[in-house]
């Protein structure tokens, strides 16, 4: 779980993890040291403020230059939010975020359809599966050039989808997608904050964390 | 730069003329600063004084009636011991200590809706803070004037963008709060935010400058000229540099929610590591205030280097420094050897920090500008300000408005004109459907939020093993302030206090934010003296102390004054959330028991206002006892889990609630109502509340019920896909939420 200056649901994402039974560590933006964790988690928030460009300046820092290189070579990697913005703008995971279609910031609880059920992150889902899972986002439009769009749709890295209507303007209602080794997630919605009927709309993001931990297990 | 007026300066030039008129100063309060010091004020010390002296920060007009508060408060275990009345900490078990609080920013929002709303976020956070608390939530009470108003159309979308920009950018969840409509807000809408915050009990910090010898920090954001109220006269009148740029900057603050962000996280390393004597947050007169206030409370005496200040105007000369309102600062009093630690905690987290002075025992607060004195003055005359007992006197026009009864009003004649009714009032801006507003805040953050809008009361977990958590609310009702300020009060004081309850808590305390139109007219000061009355008779008969609150005079367009708008919050504990109850209707069936006496009631009400355009007559009659075994019900079938849903009745009465109910929970009723249709569908008579009896408890909660003496009808039961009122009139659940949704998409895009 790495913790950039701004980063705001790094508690929930790590209750996530503890619920689905695996235990979460603690990773500082500011430390060349990924502690040896079996996977990463880039949390929601807002990092470095969103100055310049959502994820632009987390980019650069300490941490990430021994991330990048390691989801490379296989490691797991989610990015929530801010951290799929993170992923794009470290050109881990192809396309960008830009501003919602509606100018303002968005949340609501969502329907998602599961795409791909092969990634690391979304194993324990079956495709087609739809799940309810908030979005809280005023940046979260996903946008790529057509060849880009043609190129996941054709490989299949489009990895979830919005299922009842386009909340944000996203290209081809996209709400999360995975690097061609599928190793590498990132979602606009928070599977973090669905994690129990009582703080959440349902349980349905649990099977992200799940996903990973079976996939570290086996 | 122009060199400062120092105090050896004013003794020697004691009858050079200072711009004290200019500044908010009367004549006579400048002639007990002249004969405080024994000597002319310098530039500095009076640019302190008038901010000081100011009613913002004095309470100058309210200190003598806010007294009852504490000499009327109700014994209560939950008070923390130590605390005073201004700054409660409530126990609320397990070790947890909660503070809360409500401070308006309305002026400023008018202005620069979106930063004005943005900034009125970061200092009731910043109070929080400076209390030990870890803020865990936030609500916005908003009113605005006339919905289809060009202006509202301006000011409503920046407010609502500012809080959600600061608010979400800060990883606080936005549980709640309230948005209405009138004529009379339009030139001075009111944004109320309330921050709440949660400590061990052993985490609590305090706003004193104890210790000689203590350093004196300042960290957080730069000081700039941003939100310099009267700095541009003193420029202007006496100080020089009125020329260039410096001396035209905004009176608004800029807001920077990550800084904020960062000092929050920075701050609780601070406190966890030991390394603070005292603390306050750099609000309303910035470095003025916290000097000042640290200094009174504290040993008494402080020498402070305001060259030491970090600037971002290198222009900034004494006074503006002492009375910029720059956000994001705190200032802290630290033990000598534990500066260094405190200084490499705040680079951690990449807060600037610097070392502005130390605290003293000379009983004097001296400030110094590159070696010269520019201040010295007893911290506490200062502090402690002025004090008024404004003329008041009940305005010439209350007997024709309590004359003006709604019973006059032409009433709807059969079910069809009942339909018509309650659809208008559910499509009306004050009680549709608020998720263009609420979708643009971030609920979800922290992982702890039970309940948020649109439910009663937003409902946070403080620990995952216990399930304990808190409940608030905030509620007023300027309307029935207009018409009785005294009962209005405690209307809005008995809604917040049952909004507390319906989710299954028990109201613990009470804050409050008084917003009023100018105290020096005697109309608004007895409209105030009556709210203050109310309230803390009523916060005595409830059993609930006021732990704090706020003032916020001179809300008038002109000479016309808002409706007296007392926005008063309650705290309650939840012994278990996940027994907390809401307001949604279904899945499973569920008898509809209608508790509390229903009266015919409509002057001020929600029915009279949307359909007639009426305010006139007697507001509903409070009644506190009610309210009490009300609560003491709820919290009991809470516990029993025999209720699937519970709803509190106010706002266009039982008809708007069961509406609601259907809405949230996507399920249908059929009532079958009981007494005169009108009555029974849009009085707004307090003390009441819909429940949901799950089938097999009904004779469990009729037990509950008698042993809390609450009286209750069954009026039906819950399912279906419609609101049905038996031979009255129905209508769909699509219709009912296309009626309730459309309105404020179609107002603000």
């Amino acid at each position: 779980m790495v913790t950039f200056p701004g980063s705001l649901d790094d508690r929930d994402a790590a209750r996530a993890v503890r619920l689905a039974g695996a235990e979460p560590v603690s990773l500082w933006h500011g430390d060349r040291d990924l502690s040896g964790v079996d996977a990463a988690i880039l949390p929601g928030g807002f990092s470095y403020g969103d100055y310049l460009r959502c994820g632009a300046i987390a980019k650069f820092s300490p941490v990430m230059s021994e991330l990048v290189p390691a989801a490379r070579a296989g490691l797991p990697v989610l990015g929530i939010c801010n951290g799929f913005q993170i992923l794009c703008e470290a050109h881990l995971l192809p396309g960008a975020l830009t501003r919602n279609a509606g100018l303002k910031f968005v949340t609501r609880d969502l329907r998602l359809r599961v795409e791909n059920a092969q990634s690391a992150w979304t194993r324990a889902y079956r495709a087609g599966q739809q799940i309810v899972v908030p979005l809280k986002s005023g940046e979260g439009a996903y946008a790529a050039d057509p060849g880009t769009l043609a190129d996941l749709e054709g490989s299949g890295q489009v990895v979830i989808r919005y299922a009842s209507g386009n909340p944000n303007g996203s290209a081809a209602g996209i709400a999360g997608v995975c690097n061609a080794a599928g190793n590498v997630v990132g979602l606009m919605p928070h599977p973090e904050h669905a994690v129990d009927g009582l703080t959440g709309p349902s349980a349905d993001g649990l099977g992200f964390f799940a996903s990973v931990l079976a996939g570290v297990l086996a | 730069m122009s060199s400062p007026d120092t105090v050896a300066r004013a003794a020697d030039t004691p009858d050079q003329p200072q711009p004290f008129a200019e500044l908010g100063l009367t004549e006579a309060e400048y002639g007990t600063i002249t004969r405080t010091l024994g000597r002319r004020p310098t530039g500095a010390e009076l640019a302190l004084y008038s901010v000081m002296w100011s009613e913002h920060c004095s309470y100058k007009s309210s200190k003598v009636h806010l007294k009852q508060f504490a000499d009327k408060a109700p014994r209560s275990s939950a008070l923390l011991a130590g605390i005073g009345h201004n700054a409660g900490v409530v126990d609320v078990g397990q070790g947890y200590a909660v503070t809360f609080k409500i401070e308006s920013h309305n002026h400023p929002s008018y202005v620069e809706p979106h930063q004005g709303a943005a900034t009125g976020v970061g200092g009731i956070v910043r109070d929080i803070l400076a209390m030990g608390a870890r803020p865990v939530a936030v609500m916005d009470a908003l009113r605005f004037g006339p919905a289809s108003a060009p202006d509202t159309g301006r000011v409503l979308p920046g407010v609502v963008s500012g809080i959600s920009f600061y608010g979400n950018c800060l990883g606080l969840p936005n549980i709640g709060g309230e948005l209405d409509f009138d004529p009379c807000y339009a030139g001075n809408p009111l944004v109320n935010a309330l921050c709440v915050g949660v400590m061990r009990h052993d985490e609590l910090q305090v706003a004193a400058g104890r210790g000689p010898g203590n350093k004196v920090i300042l960290f957080g954001s730069t000081t700039g000229p941003d939100g310099v109220g009267g700095a541009s006269v003193l420029a202007s009148a006496a100080f020089g540099a009125a020329d260039g740029e410096s001396a035209k900057r905004p009176s608004v603050q800029v807001g920077d929610p990550f800084t904020e962000k960062l000092l929050v996280e920075c701050c609780l390393e601070l406190y966890s590591g030991g390394l603070v004597v005292g603390i306050q947050d750099l609000g309303a007169a910035g470095v003025a205030c916290a000097t000042t206030e640290l200094a009174a409370a504290g040993t008494g005496g402080m020498l402070v280097r305001l060259d030491a200040v970090p600037l971002r105007d290198a222009s900034l000369g004494p006074p503006e420094i002492l009375m910029s309102e720059s956000q994001e600062r705190m200032m802290a009093v630290v033990e000598p050897d534990r500066a260094d630690e405190f200084l490499s905690v705040c680079a951690k987290w990449d807060v600037r920090a610097a070392v502005i002075g130390e605290v003293t025992d000379s009983g004097r607060l001296v400030m110094t500008w590159h070696g010269e004195t520019v201040v010295d003055i007893p911290p506490s005359s200062a502090a402690d300000g002025p004090v008024y007992r404004r003329p008041a006197e009940r305005g010439a026009d209350q007997d024709a408005l309590a004359a003006d009864d709604p019973d006059a009003l032409p009433r709807p004649a059969d079910g069809a004109a009942m339909r018509a009714d309650l659809l208008a009032l559910l499509g009306s801006a004050g009680l549709a459907d608020k998720s263009w507003v609420t979708d643009q805040y971030d609920r979800y953050v922290r992982g702890d939020t039970v309940l948020a809008m649109p439910e009663d009361g937003g409902l946070i977990r403080l620990d995952d093993a216990t399930g304990l958590g808190i409940a608030l609310a905030t509620d007023g009702n300027g309307r029935y302030c207009r018409l009785d300020p005294y009962l209005g009060t405690q209307l809005a004081l008995s809604e917040a206090y049952r909004n507390v309850a319906v989710t299954g808590a028990r109201p613990l305390a009470v804050t409050n934010c008084l917003n009023f139109g100018s105290p020096e007219d005697p109309a608004v000061m007895w409209q105030f003296a009556e709210a203050v009355r109310g309230l803390a008779d009523g916060c005595a008969a409830l059993g609930v102390p006021v732990t704090g609150g706020n003032v916020s005079f001179y809300n008038q367009t002109g000479t016309t004054p808002i409706h007296p708008t007392p926005v008063i919050g309650v705290l309650g504990v939840h012994d278990d959330v996940r027994r907390r109850l809401a307001i949604g209707f279904g899945p499973e069936p569920a008898g509809i028991v209608l508790l509390g006496r229903t009266r015919a009631e409509f002057g001020g009400s929600a029915w009279a206002h949307v359909l007639h355009d009426h305010l006139g007559g007697r507001p509903p009659e409070p009644d506190l006892d009610a309210e009490r075994r009300l609560a003491g019900l709820l919290a009991a079938a809470a516990e029993a889990g025999v209720l699937s849903a519970a709803h509190d009745l106010s706002d266009g009465g039982l008809a708007v609630a069961l509406a609601e109910s259907c809405l949230r929970g996507e399920t249908g009723c059929v009532v079958t109502i009981p007494g005169d249709p009108f009555t029974s569908l849009f009085s707004e008579s307090a003390g009441r509340a819909i429940v949901a009896v799950r089938p097999e408890a009904e004779t469990a909660f009729d037990q509950l019920r008698s042993a809390h003496d609450v009286p209750g009808v069954t009026i039906g039961t819950v399912g279906g896909d419609s609101l049905v009122f038996a031979g009255l009139f129905t209508i769909g659940l699509d219709e009912l939420a296309a009626v309730h949704a459309r309105t404020l998409p179609a107002l603000f895009g």
